[in-house]
């Protein structure tokens, strides 16, 4: 009776939905990025086309320090919660259902449900409370904690994907443990490993709350000193410094998701 | 036995840092939401409830104890707008997820990628966005006016707070429902229809029982962060219209009340327990086991 065959894949208007969807995601983001490169004052009168605003960035020796800040901490964090991340994934590799590695995962992904308003008052609190002044070493333990599960993520999935017939086969040929870890292990477990660590990289980047409410004086990171500029209200260098570390995230999140596709395309 | 060892060893960093530096500390928040406010920000003894008191009750002229409703409004605007964000996001991102589940391979992939990657930004810019948009001297006013339409004010509103959730926290909702979706077996859908369901009681008897694990995932990792959310209360809020998040900044910022501010913490943290142990039972008993 029917001439078309039913296509269940097709819903009507899903499709002009979804757009809609992805342009309310990117329109605003692209507001900001074309709004950094206007020639006036007023950061939402176009005026023409103009660089000005990013010397300015690059000639203001504040934002020349927090972004070391910045830098400071997410590579330090990144390091420390990626040795974490990788130590944890491989011990809980044939953790079953119901065990203590079920306690162990569940500490790992805690931040990840936790609001970061409290993860970072108890930080504060815990380190008032013990007398912990490391300067940005406060700030680099309390990112570290809220990076783990970011860089446990892949290296987990990739544990389950690779299975353990290679490391067998390594074993049959008469390898002893370590072998196995620094010969077969370690290898195929690598391009997770840096994606992993480079989304840590990215998710310390992302953060501000936390380090508001830590970082001392001389200790301010990039996204708290915009904030501090936002507070003196809107202005074209906020735009300009805004869109940098925008588009530094989106590379370093790019370059991250495909090498974790590219191990998925291998196995 | 040496497996064994080898497996402790391994798990012991992240356990050890884990619970040092996340579990202790909220516990000790616990610990100081019992302890008097010191002058100068801090906490000193004796012990005592009078941050639970200040949340409840305010003392008048008289020194007599007033229930006072102001601290209790706050909490619940803050759980009424989470909830909102939720309800919002879900209602855009279950047909976003299944407009992807039902895409080729490689769309899926572009598509995913482009729901993750906002994840990735800093919420502060992607909060700030919206004041350059929604400000009165913002992009949205500007194009009203180009158009010869009476402008307004659409910053400082619980409006533009629920908005800018939405947008913050949306990814959350969408990648779990993707997640189960994507693995549904499209014979379930065929036949349904084979046996003459329309779109929508396919979609009310199928996909929405198989989208249900996502869902719920989807909206805990939105409740959750919506609800101590900072950021887009104080900046599209402007800071009066306060949620518990800014709420609970301001106690360790400007008002120098720790106890006060860790009770808040403390309150948001059992709040989410709460809620994560009644959806997590509920769905065990609905979910039949396989």
């Amino acid at each position: 009776m029917s001439s078309k065959p039913f296509d269940w894949k097709a819903t009507p208007g899903l499709s002009t939905l979804s757009w809609v969807v992805y342009l309310f995601l990117y329109a605003p983001l692209l507001v900001i990025i074309i709004y950094s490169f206007n020639a006036g004052r007023q950061a939402t009168l176009w005026e023409g086309f103009s660089l000005d605003w990013y010397a300015k960035v690059f000639h203001n020796r504040d934002i020349g320090i927090a972004l070391s800040n910045s830098l400071i901490v997410a590579v330090a964090a990144m390091i420390l919660s990626t040795m974490l991340a990788v130590t944890a994934a491989l011990g809980l590799r044939h953790a079953r259902a119901g065990g203590g590695g079920q306690i162990t995962l569940g500490l790992i992904l805690m931040p990840l449900v936790v609001p970061e308003i409290v993860v970072a008052v108890a930080t504060l609190v815990f380190f008032s409370g013990i007398g912990l002044k490391l300067g940005l070493g406060n700030l680099i333990i309390a990112h570290t904690v809220f990076c783990v599960p970011f860089a446990y993520l892949p290296i987990q999935a990739r544990l389950t994907d690779m299975g353990s017939a290679v490391e067998d086969a390594a074993r049959d040929l008469y390898s002893n443990e370590w072998q196995v870890f620094r010969r077969v292990t370690l290898p195929l477990l690598l391009p997770a490993i840096l994606s992993g660590a480079m989304l840590a990289f990215a998710s310390s980047l992302d953060d501000f709350l936390i380090s508001m409410l830590l970082a001392d004086a001389g200790q301010t990171t990039l996204p708290v000193y915009i904030y501090g500029m936002l507070r003196l209200g809107v202005s074209p260098e906020i735009n300009a410094v805004s869109t940098l570390l925008l588009a530094s995230s989106v590379v370093i999140v790019l370059v991250a998701l495909r090498m974790q596709g590219m191990t998925k395309r291998k196995s | 036995m040496n497996a064994r060892l080898t497996t402790i060893l391994l798990r012991s960093p992240v356990l050890v840092t884990m619970v040092l530096f996340m579990l202790a500390p909220m516990a000790l928040a616990v610990v100081y939401s019992f302890m008097t406010n010191g002058a100068y920000g801090g906490v000193r003894m004796p012990f005592t409830a009078l941050a639970y008191r200040q949340l409840l009750f305010q003392e008048d002229f008289d020194g007599n104890l007033v229930f006072s409703t102001g601290y209790l409004a706050i909490l619940w605007r803050s759980v009424l707008l989470a909830a909102l964000t939720v309800v919002a996001s879900l209602a855009i991102g279950l047909p976003l997820a299944w407009y992807m589940a039902c895409s080729s391979p490689a769309k899926r992939a572009r598509l995913l990628l482009l729901i993750t990657l906002p994840f990735w930004i800093n919420t502060l810019i992607r909060t700030y966005c919206w004041v350059l948009i929604l400000r009165d001297e913002g992009l949205l006013n500007g194009g009203l006016r180009y158009f010869g339409l009476a402008g307004g004010h659409f910053l400082y509103n619980d409006f533009a707070i629920l908005l800018g959730m939405i947008y913050t926290y949306l990814p959350f909702m969408v990648l779990p429902i993707y997640a189960v979706l994507e693995r549904v077996d499209g014979d379930v859908i065929e036949a349904s229809h084979d046996l003459y369901a329309d779109r929508w009681s396919t979609f009310r008897r199928i996909v929405w029982p198989l989208a249900m694990p996502g869902a719920i995932a989807g909206s805990l990792l939105v409740f959750a962060p919506a609800l101590g959310s900072f950021l887009a209360p104080d900046l599209l809020g402007g800071g009066r219209r306060l949620m518990i998040g800014s709420l609970i900044q301001l106690q360790f910022t400007s008002s120098r009340n720790w106890p006060f501010g860790a009770a808040l913490a403390s309150v948001v943290s059992v709040a989410i327990l709460a809620v994560l142990f009644v959806v997590v039972r509920r769905s065990f008993n609905k979910v039949p086991a396989r």
